[in-house]
């Protein structure tokens, strides 16, 4: 990590960053109205985000609006929601794409047999993923690290097992014909993707706002706490069982919220739209995008959800595969990762605080083990413990 | 209920013996890895995979026209684990080099070292599937591959109403030498004593004259050997493989490997051993559909009452 200076470094794939240090050193002293002009710029993007013109060279092969909804929408919230497990309160959780399944199939469910109101099904969906968060978390989260990455993995893999053997639920054939949420300020939630579109930017905002003013709080603070070494957070006096079930809660909540819009639109869902792999994508994203920083995070799951898009129909990789190349994606995706891992491991947009703790080598995760020291490197620190 | 399991307790008791033999093979490569470099090598189900394809390759070649006894059958036992060992050894060693060895030099934390690993998990296994088992066997990459038999399913004793076969006891006992030979290596030998005083403490190690690079290549070449060795005899005894065939395997084989406490070796099996029990009876009552959630159940559980697994982690705390 030695050499990788925090900024005014001349290596080109730091600029980047150092580009981005630069707009948040402006953020922080920006006036109210610069803020608020950028705010409503944002939303402005937004909105205009799903005309054809843009989507013509985004997405060429499928339709760009639905293309926002899922996987990119999608990908983001759950990344935020992520984001708040791992790069918040350094909790590894390798199986949040259950909370993901629980807020879809709390929609599908209660939509097609008690024919409850979307948004009351919705809504029972983000309170049964923050249930069954606090359900996993409580036995588990006395755990460290790695132990409790296998076991959120285990969690994923029961949830989609129990989806698919219950009868009651659909089993492997799924749950179809899902209502659509009711009309809304005019807008029907049919067929056309628009008004889901809305909907998602909607929420991404919400959450954004909400995950921002908790990582400002004591909340937050102890998260951060809870990361950088949480023995010591503990011994200062922060309870940290309870603040690390609080963020698996928060997490789990926003993955239900995301299943809940994904069902709504979806109209069918099976056990298998909840594989592993998409709990592996979604920490890639937030790991990619720099774990902790909101911005990073949501550039990392645009990245992970949109190039595989774009390049689904691209007709000169066609020619130059001799195959289509959609069936390259996860090769590619995983040699991403890998080499990703080895160029920049702090991920493209890392927080500073989150770059610091990298190069000391802590971060929640602690250094690989056989890490030795040098003479100024604090790497191996967790090893010597 | 009672009655089924009464009398299906001592054949699937021989079926968890098998699968836990399996698992605990696997185990031991997590567990080396996890106890030297604190590392979920989450690529070692792809590991065992390229294992069980390396034997495939083998007995395809031989194509025996029916299955082998005696010295034959020995013969290419012994063929199939060796070849596999030693290329999902160097598999694994090429993994170490290729996805964990720049991470570790810049000192990277752990959660970096698992999306790696992860990323190296779902290349190798998309290689296979578009590249390699096309290339190997001719047939598409994404479907089951069936493997010809070499072993008869003759009984050769019974136990009550179950029935143990050839292939049973050839599982259980090559899976027993393989871990004795093992955990004779670690205690015994110099790199054994290497890999100890390494997982106990790199850098004290490291000022004793132990090549920390040496240990961990031998670490991965031993763990991948195992899972070559676990991947022949899976071959042998289930008669098919596929690209996904690591993934369940690898997580119930780290479950396994957290079960008997990770970092031991003797650990490994009895969590291996444990895993396949009841795995296996509980799915008398439940289906074996419900195998993987059983699985996990008892994971969480022990885990909740003793966190470091049954044994205890020692690959650190052994002797050095």
């Amino acid at each position: 990590m030695k050499g990788n200076g925090v900024s005014g470094n001349s290596n080109p794939s730091r600029r980047v960053g150092a580009l981005f240090d630069g707009a948040r050193d402006w953020w922080a002293t920006a006036k109210a109205w610069q803020r608020y002009a950028l705010y409503l710029a944002a939303l402005v993007f937004a909105l205009i985000l799903p005309a054809p013109w843009i989507g013509s060279f985004m997405s060429p092969g499928a339709d760009w609006t639905s293309v926002l909804i899922f996987p990119i929408g999608t990908y983001i919230l759950l990344a935020i929601g992520l984001n708040v497990v791992v790069g918040q309160a350094g909790l590894l959780d390798l199986g949040f794409v259950a909370f993901f399944a629980i807020g879809g199939y709390s929609v599908a469910y209660f939509g097609t047999q008690y024919g409850w109101n979307y948004w009351a099904t919705a809504v029972f969906g983000i309170i049964l993923a923050a249930v069954s968060g606090v359900i996993l978390g409580a036995p588990t989260l006395r755990l460290r690290g790695d132990y409790l990455a296998i076991v959120t993995l285990g969690f994923g893999e029961i949830v989609r097992i129990v989806a698919n053997n219950t009868d009651e639920i659909g089993g492997a054939r799924g749950i179809t014909n899902i209502p659509h949420p009711p009309e809304m300020f005019g807008m029907k939630f049919l067929l056309d993707p628009a008004p889901y579109y809305y909907l998602m930017v909607a929420a991404i905002a919400v959450v954004i706002v909400f995950s921002v003013r908790l990582q400002k709080s004591r909340v937050g603070r102890a998260w951060a706490a809870i990361r950088e070494d949480e023995d010591a957070a503990e011994l200062m006096g922060v309870p940290t069982f309870k603040f690390k079930l609080l963020a698996f809660a928060i997490g789990a909540m926003i993955g239900g919220l995301a299943g809940g819009i994904y069902a709504g639109k979806a109209v069918f869902i099976e056990p298998n739209t909840f594989p592993f792999i998409l709990s592996a994508t979604i920490l890639a994203a937030v790991v990619l995008g720099g774990s902790g920083n909101l911005p990073g995070v949501m550039l990392g799951a645009f990245i992970i959800a949109w190039l595989p898009e774009r390049f689904r129909e691209a007709g000169w990789l066609k020619d130059l595969l001799g195959r289509d190349p959609a069936e390259y994606r996860i090769l590619l995706f995983g040699g991403v990762l890998v080499l990703m891992m080895a160029l920049r491991p702090e991920g493209l947009l890392p927080s500073r605080r989150r770059r610091a703790e990298l190069q000391e080598g802590t971060g929640g995760m602690g250094a690989m083990g056989a890490e030795v020291a040098g003479p100024d490197s604090e790497a191996s620190s967790e090893v010597s413990k | 209920m009672l009655d089924d399991f009464l009398n299906q307790f001592l054949p699937s008791t021989v079926g968890g013996l098998v699968f836990g033999s399996i698992y605990a093979l696997i185990a031991l490569g997590y567990t080396m890895v996890y106890g030297v470099l604190r590392l979920i090598n989450f690529a070692h189900s792809e590991i065992f995979m390229i294992g069980t394809f390396t034997s495939l390759v083998v007995l395809t070649a031989i194509a025996p026209a029916s299955p082998l006894t005696g010295i034959a059958l020995v013969g290419v036992m012994v063929l199939i684990i060796v070849l596999s060992a030693a290329v999902s050894g160097g598999a694994a060693m090429l993994l170490e080099v290729v996805a964990y060895r720049p991470l570790r030099k810049k000192g990277a934390t752990r959660l970096t070292a698992l999306i790696s690993a992860i990323g190296a998990s779902l290349f190798l296994q998309e290689l296979f599937a578009l590249v390699v088992i096309p290339w190997l066997t001719g047939k598409p990459g994404r479907n089951q591959q069936p493997a010809p038999r070499i072993v008869d399913r003759d009984t050769v004793f019974t136990i009550g109403n179950a029935a143990i076969r050839t292939d049973h006891i050839i599982v259980i006992v090559a899976a027993v030498i393989m871990m004795i030979a093992l955990d004779r290596l670690v205690n015994k030998t110099k790199i054994g004593r290497g890999i100890r005083a390494t997982a106990q403490d790199p850098e004290s190690a490291v000022l004793m004259g132990v090549s920390i690079d040496n240990i961990v290549r031998t670490t991965f070449l031993l763990g991948g050997a195992m899972a070559g060795v676990a991947g022949a005899l899976y071959l042998m005894e289930f008669e098919n493989t596929d690209y996904r065939i690591g993934f369940v395997l690898g997580i119930k084989a780290f479950t396994a490997a957290v079960l008997g406490g990770i970092g031991n070796l003797r650990g490994a099996l009895l969590g291996g051993i444990v895993l396949g029990l009841i795995e296996n009876w509980g799915a008398i009552f439940l289906g074996s559909e419900w195998k993987d959630v059983i699985a996990f159940t008892v994971l969480v559980v022990v885990l909740m009452f003793r966190p470091t697994g049954i044994l205890g982690e020692s690959l650190q705390k052994a002797r050095a």
